[in-house]
């Protein structure tokens, strides 16, 4: 009798939790990279290590959420010395802070495919508002949310002491990201 | 004793002034430990001087090719014509093997180059981290033989001056 009387009620949660559990992200066909102009060359940097939550539901796009969290010693910029050298203190402070984080605060419909994306990007202990175009499309079965947000690197302290002059490293950083998840 | 061209004289002092000046900072900036701005600017510096020196080279090359330099004097020996024939044909190659072989290095690096910071110059192969060390290598003791060239070129060209007296240095001399 107690079974019968806490079924529905069980069965009711483990829906919600289905409802409301994050997609299924696919690390291996994901990336988040930083691309930034030395002497005006561009550079593109790939974080390896990253973990993204997508809360998100095509018919209820009004709710969805997501969460990036980037393990700043991950950067990979083509150099073993150098993914060294940024990982130190004047760059991303890796030993005192070893994650970048972003946390969506509204994801807003912008069309087909379309999200206007707005929220907290905490890199370096520093956190600031942020807001980016986002696109979302389907290839071979999963989802695929792509965007670009572009960043200011001396907002979030990045480049201390003589790399503060922008005429080496570029202030301007954009941060590329490619999150796929199972439907 | 006949001179070389205007041009020709133009454009060895040119050359020569840079590629003395991007072996020296290719010595300087491999030679900083770590990651600064300044060792960042010097390897765009470096590379904007190589890609210069080829630019150059190859201006030479064609000038080179329609212009026939003038002849050695009599009193040089068959033997050491052919040596000093010889030098200048290595020196010729190296002019565009040391910058093509820097050039390959830095776009395996997946750095490309962006000339005076101003023009982004053509990305002819992707980044490659198993190619990269082998470019390295090839750039560095091509760069090596270069030098020792370039030291012996300078040695004979002072010979003929100071022992030899026979005017083949007057013919390049600005």
């Amino acid at each position: 009798m107690k079974i019968s009387l806490f079924a529905p009620v069980a069965l009711l949660a483990v829906v919600i939790a289905a409802v409301a559990a994050p997609l299924k992200t696919d690390a291996a066909k994901s990336s988040v990279s930083a691309t930034f102009k030395q002497m005006n060359v561009p550079v593109e940097a790939k974080f390896k290590k990253f973990a993204a939550v997508i809360d998100y539901d095509a018919a209820k796009p009004d709710t969805a959420k997501a969460t990036v969290d980037i393990d700043t010693a991950s950067i990979d910029l083509g150099d073993p010395e150098y993914n060294h050298e940024v990982a130190k203190k004047e760059w991303f402070n890796a030993a005192q802070f070893p994650k970048a984080t972003f946390v969506s605060s509204s994801i807003k419909p912008a069309g087909a495919g379309k999200f206007n994306v707005a929220g907290k990007l905490t890199i370096k202990g520093k956190t600031a508002d942020v807001a980016f175009p986002m696109t979302v499309k389907t290839e071979a079965g999963k989802q695929v949310f792509e965007g670009t947000l572009p960043i200011k690197r001396l907002a979030y302290n990045i480049g201390e002491g003589e790399w503060k002059d922008t005429s080496t490293v570029a202030d301007d950083v954009l941060i590329k990201f490619r999150v796929t998840a199972a439907q | 004793m006949q001179r070389y061209s205007r041009t020709a004289i133009l454009l060895h002092w040119l050359i020569a002034l840079l590629i003395i000046g991007a072996f020296t900072l290719g010595l300087i900036m491999t030679g900083i430990h770590g990651f600064s701005p300044t060792k960042l600017k010097y390897y765009s510096w470096h590379k904007w001087a190589g890609v210069t020196v080829l630019a150059l080279a190859a201006l030479r090359l064609l000038w080179r090719l329609f212009n026939a330099p003038p002849a050695y004097p009599a009193t040089m020996s068959p033997f050491q014509q052919r040596a000093a024939h010889g030098l200048h044909l290595a020196l010729y190659l190296l002019m565009f093997a040391v910058p093509i072989s820097g050039y390959f290095y830095t776009l395996a690096a997946g750095v490309p180059v962006v000339y005076l910071g101003l023009f982004p110059l053509p990305v002819l192969i992707d980044p490659d981290p198993a190619l990269k060390p082998v470019l390295q290598g090839v750039h560095y003791w091509l760069s090596m033989g270069m030098a020792a060239l370039v030291v012996l070129h300078t040695l004979a060209a002072l010979k003929h001056a100071i022992i030899d007296r026979d005017g083949v240095l007057r013919r390049m001399l600005p």
